[in-house]
């Protein structure tokens, strides 16, 4: 027997409240009837005694305390999965929005996933061959990881990430799949990836996820929730090599954040729930290599850090719980350089163990190193520049601000379609070296110094 | 059997019982049809509040609350060694094995299985024993003894004692009758309540330093066994390296090292690394002496606490042994901040940054619990604990790194701009300190060489003028300063890349004895003696530095392996020689 119960208590934001309903369940789905025929969801976030919360996804409006009939479901939200949700795309809550029917689900996962067991994960060593040179060469992505890019509006993120698809599928053949999950981006935004990846024709082997900018803003928290179960399925069940790409992850928690303040939570920092780190985790975590099974999840989160500050909660917790991150750097995207990388605060955790020997080539790791600290030293010898006047500088510092010009103009910017090989990229690095004195290359032995410095 | 309560409210991992209880403070409970694990963290007249250890989606009212009439303990005894625990000591080995490689809620595992140990008893029938005795011995790992302790609250006559054989955790091999005639069952293992530090006998003061065989802790900012760190750190700055290489090389007889809300792949790697590297020492692999915590970001936040208070008592337990027992925290912030989130749902007033206001009390309690003592059995042992921090926004002055600098002697400040450059460990050396140096200083100067301390001071004290120098530097470019001062830099900059700076990736660089620590200290020091001298004669410092002997110095790290320190004296020959044409 289905009950049906009939009206409201109250209505805060996004949250309704409900007297007198029994038995139901934390965190599990109901189904709210309004009387003119139309139908939204929601999950219950507080329980006490019959007073039942529940947060409507779609939003409020139009809701009032009598128009409204809610149904319990039973059950958490899950969301129905096959084979051919390869090609498809859906709203931000995994409902189909292509105009090509229902999915005919041959599973149903429960959207909030379960914890990895560390014991059953492999750490990620094999790297992905992204074309990219400051990717490749300096923060390297490994299959597995989780690399977010962390950007500023109006800067080229998008571009970015869909070079990194478009390149990584060529060295990952068939077993390759991209989850892309779009969340408060706007129309033209979702167009312009839709029309990339048609262009370079691997649309086939896409899901898309999205919540446009102007969907509803808390149906936004279950987005990332929704891709990455079936990102999941893609790799562990079906043996894909899956790429998830999340943007906008700043929009994503503006919309954790309205729901914490309609919920009347003590805010931390920024007014963003204290719970943020761990909201934030329970998405990141999602990533990774299972013990005998064939597939991988690896994700590329992107996320604008607002006024360029990465000291935003966002960009900041993201970055204590990612292997690493991508900065993009304003100065240089104005400058023309694409893709505008900063290298320096730029980092690859997993990628010590994923290069070299074996993997890329035995000087990888000793000339990263060498061209970060190198890279260093011309931003102070650029800074004292601005102090004293490029003239007055002492002609090593002189070499370091015609290095630093040279690595930008020649290692970081590269075409949007030119896709260079690791080879490549490690040797362009080394005929940029060879530019600076042998002394002052104090990261490298002798031995790699030997058979690389001014070698090409 | 005690009565069974209902649930009445759920807010993520807080659950709410209605009326009055009979509930304790911090007692374990378990909620809900699938018996999660819980634990009582307030009691009103008309209400008890509950924290649940796992995740809470599903549970509805009216399901069940079973008391256990005990506070939240933990199994100790042996196989521990070598395992790895979730937050509350459930081992994940046998959670994989039974469940596959996801973890699901309400999964409860014997921490210790049920595996035969080889015991050598210590007792036998008649014989008085004390709290705290050993009673039988058996090889936990090939490197380490587990010795089975008589309990702390147990003492009296020995009524029977088993003979030496092969027993399992669950056998009972003596029972012992106490003065009022109550008998107790001995087994090799035993349960203790996490947040309850177990006794010692006294606290001794701290004179030993642990060695890490990182240079810049060792000689810089030296911990002592059984004393407190801190190391904190903005994102990237090499916090878990940091604590990783510590866990690898420092000279402990346990480690204890608990990821605490931290990545999952960061667990797997230490788990399989562990595993490969042989301690030099023992000649085993390293995880025969650890035991890994794994409370992943993801895993349910109350279980965070959990993990910090089961990874102390586990170290406590191996100390009462007389053992030396090393503890990494990473990172005590995502303990702090469950707290936070708890006293969030509990409506309680924030203190700063929505912290609650037992947050220094917690920690302080926390850090306490770390010493160089004697036990009830009259070993000697320590628990020494290396926090890191991971502050919001890298700001040292948010409220977990403030309060963690009041209740550690020991202050790692992890550097941005360091980190930027490579240049690792990336420790300031300007911002960072340690109260042990004093304390410590007899054990190098008797240990290591009577002018160990002498040179270090050297160091810093040139590190800090050529700090006071770069601001000049930055302004006007180093051309114009005198030779002296070029000379200060010179030499700082060997200390900084050749000294400071250290590669685990190195064979021999990624752990250096204080020996040589020292011995590369006097060579830098003696070069910049000699070019001191030189330059005070009016010879230009760049007739000097064209001789490449700054270079040189900076590749010693690379060119002396660790078991050829003789090589030293070839460094002194090298620059007489260099520098004799100056004169």
């Amino acid at each position: 027997m289905i009950i049906e119960h009939l009206g409201l208590t109250r209505i805060n934001g996004s949250l309704v409240v409900l007297d007198g309903i029994r038995g139901a369940a934390y965190n599990e789905m109901a189904e709210l009837r309004l009387d003119n025929g139309t139908s939204r969801t929601g999950r219950v976030v507080q329980i006490d005694g019959e007073r039942v919360v529940i947060q409507v996804f779609e939003g409020t409006k139009g809701i009032s305390l009598v128009n409204t009939r809610t149904r319990m479901s039973g059950r958490p939200m899950t969301l129905g999965l096959s084979p051919e949700i390869v090609g498809r795309v859906f709203d931000g809550l995994g409902r189909p929005s292509d105009g090509l029917g229902e999915v005919f689900p041959l599973v149903r996962r429960d959207i909030n996933g379960l914890p990895i067991n560390p014991v059953s994960r492999i750490y990620p060593r094999n790297y992905i061959n992204t074309g990219i040179s400051s990717i490749d060469c300096l923060t390297t992505l490994i299959r597995g990881q989780k690399l977010p890019i962390f950007s500023g509006s109006g800067m080229k993120h998008n571009e970015l990430a869909v070079q990194i698809v478009r390149q990584a599928s060529i060295s990952d053949g068939d077993n390759f799949a991209v989850v892309f999950a779009a969340m408060g981006v706007k129309n033209d935004v979702a167009d312009y990836f839709r029309r990339s990846f048609e262009r370079s024709n691997v649309m086939n082997k896409v899901v898309m996820f999205l919540n446009r900018a102007n969907d509803p803003i808390i149906e936004r928290i279950m987005t990332p929730k929704v891709a990455l179960t079936a990102a999941e399925y893609l790799a562990f069940d079906l043996d894909y090599n899956v790429l998830v790409i999340l943007t906008d992850m700043t929009s994503y928690a503006e919309a954790l954040r309205e729901f914490s303040s309609s919920k009347g939570e003590i805010p931390g920092r920024k007014g963003f729930p204290g719970y943020l780190y761990s909201d934030f985790a329970s998405i990141y975590e999602r990533a990774g290599i299972i013990e005998g099974k064939k597939g991988s999840v690896t994700q590329i989160p992107i996320l604008t850090m607002p006024n360029d500050d990465i000291t935003n909660p966002v960009p900041d917790l993201t970055g204590y719980i990612t292997e690493g991150q991508i900065v993009l750097d304003r100065t240089l995207d104005t400058t023309g350089v694409y893709p505008p990388v900063s290298i320096l605060p730029s980092l690859s955790r997993l990628m010590k163990d994923g290069i070299g020997a074996g993997y890329t080539r035995e000087d990888h790791s000793m000339l990263a190193n060498q061209l970060f600290s190198a890279y260093a030293r011309v931003q102070e010898a650029r800074s004292l520049a601005g102090v004293i006047g490029e003239d007055e500088l002492s002609d090593a510092d002189k070499l370091l601000l015609k290095f630093g010009a040279e690595f930008e103009a020649r290692f970081i910017t590269q075409g949007p379609n030119e896709n260079r090989s690791i080879e490549q990229t490690l040797d362009l690095g080394w005929r940029l070296l060879s530019m600076l004195p042998r002394e002052q290359l104090d990261r490298v032995d002798d031995k790699t110094i030997e058979k690389y410095y001014k070698k090409f | 059997m005690t009565e069974n309560y209902r649930i009445f409210g759920v807010n993520g991992p807080v659950v709410t019982v209605l009326g009055r209880t009979a509930l304790s403070m911090n007692e374990m409970v378990f909620v809900g049809e699938k018996r999660l694990l819980a634990e009582v963290i307030r009691v009103d007249p008309d209400r008890a509040v509950i924290q649940v250890y796992e995740e809470t989606g599903g549970l509805r009212p009216g399901e069940p609350v079973e008391p256990t009439g005990a506070p939240m303990s933990i199994t100790l005894g042996p196989g521990l060694l070598g395992g790895i625990f979730d937050g509350v000591a459930n081992p994940l080995k046998a959670i994989a094995d039974e469940n596959g490689a996801f973890i699901p809620a309400g999964v409860h595992v014997e921490s210790l299985g049920g595996e035969a140990w080889d015991v050598t008893m210590k007792i036998a029938a008649g014989d008085e024993v004390l709290p705290g005795q050993v009673f039988a011995e058996c090889a936990e790992t090939g490197a380490i003894t587990h010795k089975s302790m008589i309990p702390p609250d147990v003492r009296g006559r020995v009524v029977s004692a088993k003979p030496d054989g092969s027993y399992t955790v669950a056998d009972a091999l003596a029972v012992v009758e106490d003065a009022k005639g109550g008998r107790h069952e001995i087994r090799l293992a035993q349960r203790w309540p996490i947040k309850n530090p177990r006794p010692v006998a006294r606290r001794l003061s701290l004179t030993k330093p642990l060695i890490t065989g990182q240079r810049v802790v060792d000689t810089f900012f030296p911990i002592a066994k059984g004393g407190a760190a801190a190391i904190p750190g903005g994102f990237g700055t090499g916090k878990t390296m940091m604590q990783h290489q510590l866990a690898k090389w420092c000279d402990a007889d346990i480690i204890i090292y608990i990821g605490c809300g931290e990545r999952g792949n960061e667990m797997t790697d230490a788990l399989s690394e562990f595993r490969k590297l042989i301690d030099p020492k023992s000649g085993k692999p390293l995880m025969d002496r650890t035991v890994l915590i794994a409370n992943t970001s993801n895993m349910p936040v109350a279980a965070r606490e959990a993990s910090i208070y089961t990874g102390i008592t586990m170290a406590e337990y191996y100390r009462d042994m007389g053992y030396n027992v090393a503890m990494m925290a990473d990172s005590t912030s995502r303990w702090a901040e469950a707290m936070r989130e708890i006293s969030g749902r509990l409506e309680e007033m924030p203190a700063d940054e929505g912290f609650p206001a037992y947050l220094p009390s917690r920690l302080s309690e926390f850090y306490e619990r770390a010493g160089y003592t004697e036990n009830l059995n009259g070993t000697e042992g320590s628990v020494s604990v290396i926090g890191a921090v991971s502050p919001q926004g890298a700001d040292f002055s948010e409220p977990v790194t403030q309060n963690t600098k009041r209740f550690t002697r020991c202050f790692w400040a992890l550097d941005k701009s360091l980190a930027y450059a490579r240049h690792y460990p990336a420790i300031n050396w300007n911002d960072s300190y340690s109260e042990y140096t004093g304390e410590l200083s007899r054990w190098y100067a008797e240990e290591v060489g009577e002018d160990f301390i002498a040179c270090r001071n050297e160091l810093m004290t040139i590190l800090a003028e050529e700090n006071s120098l770069m601001e000049i530097v930055k302004l006007i470019g180093s051309d114009v300063l005198p030779d002296d001062q070029k000379l200060t830099i010179e030499t700082a900059r060997v200390i900084r890349v050749g000294f400071l700076q250290q590669n685990a990736f190195h064979k021999d660089d990624t752990f250096v004895e204080p020996v040589k620590q020292l011995k590369m200290m006097r060579v830098i020091l003696y070069l910049h003696h000699k070019c001191r001298d030189i330059i005070a004669r009016q010879i230009p410092i760049s007739e000097i530095i064209k001789k490449g002997l700054f270079d040189k110095l900076v590749q010693i790290k690379y060119d002396v392996p660790n078991d050829r320190l003789e090589l030293f004296d070839g460094y002194y020959q090298l620059i007489d020689t260099a520098l004799s044409g100056l004169n």
